[in-house]
């Protein structure tokens, strides 16, 4: 659901997948000062202190350096930076750190501490990472899908999965490790 | 060189300061040194170095120290594996640590679809040895013949007494004995393999599917700086002037400065470098820089232009590569006979993650992270760098999100360690997806003119090929452009369809543009000429092309490597025949198709293993659907048939990605596309069900990164043709070609 806004500073309109930012990310806007942003972090309250325009993607790797989230093509193209915002799969590189203050985010790293999920454990089941690069993000995306679709059919997968790209492709085993991950998830 | 290894290794068993006691069997072996021919690997050492070390210590790890570089092709599986096996332990008690750059021990490089094939008798000499050695310790400690002790799970066992100690036990009294002979070291029965040739997981999937896994970009250190450069976006150009007072007044920018621009041995563009306190604000300094480029002399060079190059070469004879008969003469001679022009535009690596570099160079010593295919490279250019000596140059080779040839280079760490250098401070050098997407070295762009002719015996009675490329040797081969042509044909040279008249031509296509190694280098283009205009010629001739390419084939033979003779292993016909036949019986090829969907079939030889693929395809709203590939691989000796798998089904997404989806294009001496919105790439709707049949085979393990590749395009062309009767000869094929 794209909404537009325009940007006080730079006066260009700047079109975003998620909630309204309060500035574009398209030019430099130098006048940004840091500010506190708190947000659920994996189930725990955090706050940083950075360019309100900095994208979630950034402010996990470069100001908490958490790295499981990936960076891939930075507009949304790839999927490779797949988090969740209140349980819905968002692409963390065009999402302003300003827009997820309040709310939960959920990372690679918030899935479980041992690979126990079931997706995780679909995914080394069917040996589905070769580079593993995009594989947070495909992940990320999978977990979102079945939680809505705990049984979903393949269309269901090409829809859900087609904004993440896999270099090494490895959509054939993903495909397999989502069905494996909703018969785990039903034998729960 | 195992015989320079034997000399140096009392110093190898000696007990380590920190590790404490432990067995440590290493070995120094080119790829090629396996021959038994001294000065072969004496003359080559970069091409497919290995070198490991096994090291068992009394708490009983084993650890692989491992050489080569992990980018997903599945290597921290494979090559433990292979020492599991000879070490009688089960795969997973054995770990992999990423060998240090030692240029005294280790001479890295990862590429070529070599490692399995450079490792296999190494790493199989080091584990048995470290196996034999084990042995002995116990036997002389229970006091009982040698010949009474087995290896078995992990320790050595005396049935008969019920005695067993593990090799951590063992490890004192074993550290002490000599290494056996690597050369005469017995090896195990292939019969009695447990571990060798049965699929296993891979060995780092948990850290990829928990977001643990490192790749080079997750690289952190205190102090760290994130450099974005601005770098001209015509290739060989130059800063003429910049202003940086925008950029410092983006918070957290700390720095802008700047590299030139080198050549030979690292080909970096040079520009102006933002160094910042985290990526998003180097990102944001570099929006902000007002730069004026001096643009070069290739900022006319345009895809067009190019053309028009090779258009202008293709009219004239070239350079004969190959010569048997009278090709030309024949083919004036013939009544059955065809032309045809094939043409490939450049193609970009795009691996998911970004180009990036972090290096520390401090006054006394330096320290990288790199993910590199080509540590040693690394460390040559960071020691040249920064005036340090070697040994005080430590790279850390990451893990690698994808390469396919990409990380061979060392641009991305000139990169790094110019602004190390002038910095003191650590920086990782990162890429943005525009960067990689218009600075990577790109498979090159060719034209191949084809004439062939078939005889009244139905034979081919002619088969010329010219060629007009921007070819990857002109760029970096030891003689450049007066031998350009030797990095451009591959296979296309040495078809195993018999003709008596087989002509080889060559002309070099001059441009801007860096070319590389991509993923299956000259083989992605040869392979689809070759087999495209083999079905030309089975149609031509009226036959099926299954049919005509077994009758060409013809009987068993070898056929040397034309272009490599001595080092390269030669194409056997019966193992070419039989993966022919193997894809064509689990296609079911010559088995009725429902309506709107075609068969086509193709096979290739590189980096010494045989493939082929069937491929059924349909076409719907002007766009080609491939529903299925079928493939029957032989590398020989799969050491992991389901990482072997792996390779294959992720070889075809590429090559479908290059033939059905965006092309690099120049205009103004620049890359047209940026990012994946003008550059595409097939998703999960477009994955075709991919099915790989792995011959069963005890030759000695051959490549399969990118064997998977060359077949892909000519088994789906080929297939539309049988759907449409058209012909598609230029890649990637286009919504126009297919109204």
């Amino acid at each position: 659901m794209a909404r537009t806004a325009l940007c006080k500073t730079n006066r260009r309109l700047s079109t975003y997948f998620h909630p309204i930012p309060r500035c574009c990310t398209i030019r430099a806007c130098p006048q940004e000062v840091p500010m506190a942003v708190t947000f659920t972090l994996n189930g725990k309250s955090t706050t940083v202190e950075v360019d309100p325009q900095m994208p979630l993607l950034w402010v996990l790797r470069d100001t908490l350096n958490m790295t499981g989230t990936k960076f891939g093509c930075g507009m949304a193209l790839c999927g490779a930076c797949t988090v969740h915002i209140n349980g819905e799969a968002t692409r963390s590189c065009i999402t302003p750190i300003s827009s997820v203050s309040g709310k939960k985010v959920t990372t690679i790293e918030g899935l479980s501490t041992d690979a126990s999920h079931p997706v995780q454990r679909a995914w080394i089941e069917e040996d589905v990472p070769q580079c593993g690069y995009c594989q947070s993000g495909q992940i990320m995306s999978a977990v979102a899908l079945l939680s809505k679709k705990p049984s979903p059919t393949d269309a269901d997968i090409d829809d859900a999965m087609s904004g993440n790209i896999c270099r090494c492709g490895t959509y054939q085993r993903i495909r397999k490790a989502i069905h494996r991950a909703a018969s785990l998830q039903a034998a729960k | 060189m195992a015989d320079r290894f034997a000399l140096d290794r009392r110093e190898f068993l000696k007990t380590g300061v920190t590790a404490g006691t432990a067995v440590l069997v290493g070995f120094r072996l080119s790829a090629e040194a396996h021959s038994d021919d001294p000065a072969q690997g004496q003359e080559k050492p970069r091409v497919n170095p290995f070198d490991a070390w096994v090291r068992i210590t009394p708490d009983n790890r084993v650890t692989l120290i491992m050489g080569k570089s992990e980018m997903g092709q599945g290597i921290m599986t494979a090559l433990p594996m292979i020492l599991a096996e000879e070490l009688c332990l089960n795969w997973t008690q054995v770990t992999v640590e990423q060998a240090p750059t030692n240029p005294k021990v280790y001479d890295h490089g990862t590429g070529g679809s070599g490692s399995v094939a450079g490792s296999w008798l190494p790493l199989r000499r080091a584990g048995a040895a470290a196996r034999e050695m084990l042995i002995t310790a116990a036997a002389t400690k229970w006091n009982v013949n040698r010949d009474t002790c087995v290896a078995k799970d992990g320790g050595v066992l005396h049935g008969a007494r019920k005695n067993f100690l593990t090799y951590g036990e063992l490890v004192p009294a074993a550290s002490n004995l000599p290494i056996p002979d690597l050369k005469t070291v017995p090896l195990k029965n292939s019969s009695d393999f447990t571990v060798v040739g049965h699929d296993t997981h891979r060995f780092e999937g948990k850290a990829k599917a928990n977001g643990s896994a490192k790749f080079g970009i997750d690289s952190r250190v205190p102090g760290m700086q994130y450099a974005v450069i601005a770098r001209c976006p015509v290739f060989g150009g130059k800063v003429k002037s910049f202003d940086a007072a925008k950029t410092k007044q983006v918070p957290g920018v700390r720095d802008v400065l700047t590299i030139e621009a080198v050549g030979k041995g690292a080909f970096t563009a040079g520009g102006v470098v933002v160094l910042a306190d985290n990526s998003w604000a180097a990102i944001k300094g570099r929006e902000a820089l007002k730069i004026e480029w001096d643009e070069g002399p290739t900022a006319s060079e345009s895809s067009e232009t190019l053309r028009q190059q090779f258009l202008a070469n293709a009219s004239k004879p070239g350079k004969a590569v190959r010569n048997d008969g009278d090709a030309d003469a024949a083919f004036r001679g013939a009544t059955k006979k065809i032309d045809a022009v094939y043409e490939f535009p450049f193609a970009p690596h795009a691996t998911m993650e970004p180009m990036n570099c972090t290096v520390h160079i401090r006054q006394d010593s330096a320290e990288a992270w790199v993910p590199t295919q080509a540590p040693q490279w690394a460390q040559d250019i960071i020691v040249k760098v920064s005036g340090l000596p070697p040994e005080s140059v430590r790279v850390n080779t990451t893990l690698m999100g994808g390469a396919f040839g990409r990380r061979y280079q060392a641009d991305f760490v000139m990169e790094a360690a110019q602004v190390a250098k002038a910095t003191g401070k650590p920086v990782m050098v990162l890429w943005t997806r525009e960067d990689d997407m218009q600075h990577d070295f790109y498979r090159p762009a060719s034209y191949h003119k084809m004439q062939g002719a078939i005889g009244s015996d139905g034979k081919i009675a002619a088969w010329k090929h010219f060629q007009t490329s921007t070819s990857i040797d002109a760029m970096w081969g030891d003689k450049g452009e007066a031998e350009a042509e030797n990095s451009e044909f591959g296979t296309a040279s040495f078809i195993p369809y018999q003709t008596p008249n087989y002509r080889v031509e060559y002309t070099l296509a001059k441009s801007g543009v860096p070319r590389a190694w991509w993923r299956s280098v000259e083989h992605s283009s040869s392979g689809f000429v070759v087999e495209s205009f083999a079905d030309e010629l089975a149609l031509l001739a009226g036959s099926d092309p299954l049919e005509f390419r077994l009758a060409m084939i013809g009987g068993d033979r070898e056929i040397p490597d034309f272009g490599n003779p001595k080092e390269g292993k030669p194409l056997r016909t019966a193992r070419q025949k039989a993966v022919l036949k193997l894809a064509a019986e689990k296609a079911g090829w010559g088995t009725p198709l429902p309506k709107g969907t075609a068969r086509g079939i193709a096979s290739y030889f590189s980096f010494e293993s045989y493939t082929a693929c069937v491929a059924e395809v349909t076409i719907k709203d002007r766009t080609v659907k491939v529903n299925r590939l079928v493939y029957a691989v032989d590398c020989g000796r799969a050491i992991n048939p389901n990482g072997v798998r792996a390779q294959v089904e992720s070889a075809a997404i590429y090559a479908l990605s290059a033939m059905l989806y965006d092309a690099i294009t120049i205009k103004g001496g620049r890359v047209e596309q940026a990012n994946f919105n003008d550059y595409n790439m097939p998703r999960m709707p477009e994955t075709p069900l991919t099915e790989v049949y792995v011959v069963n085979s005890a030759e000695e393990p051959t490549g399969i990164g990118e064997p998977g590749l060359p077949v892909v395009a000519a088994a789906v062309c080929n297939a539309l043709y049988a759907l449409t009767g058209k012909r598609f000869r230029r890649l990637p094929i286009q919504a126009e070609d297919l109204a």
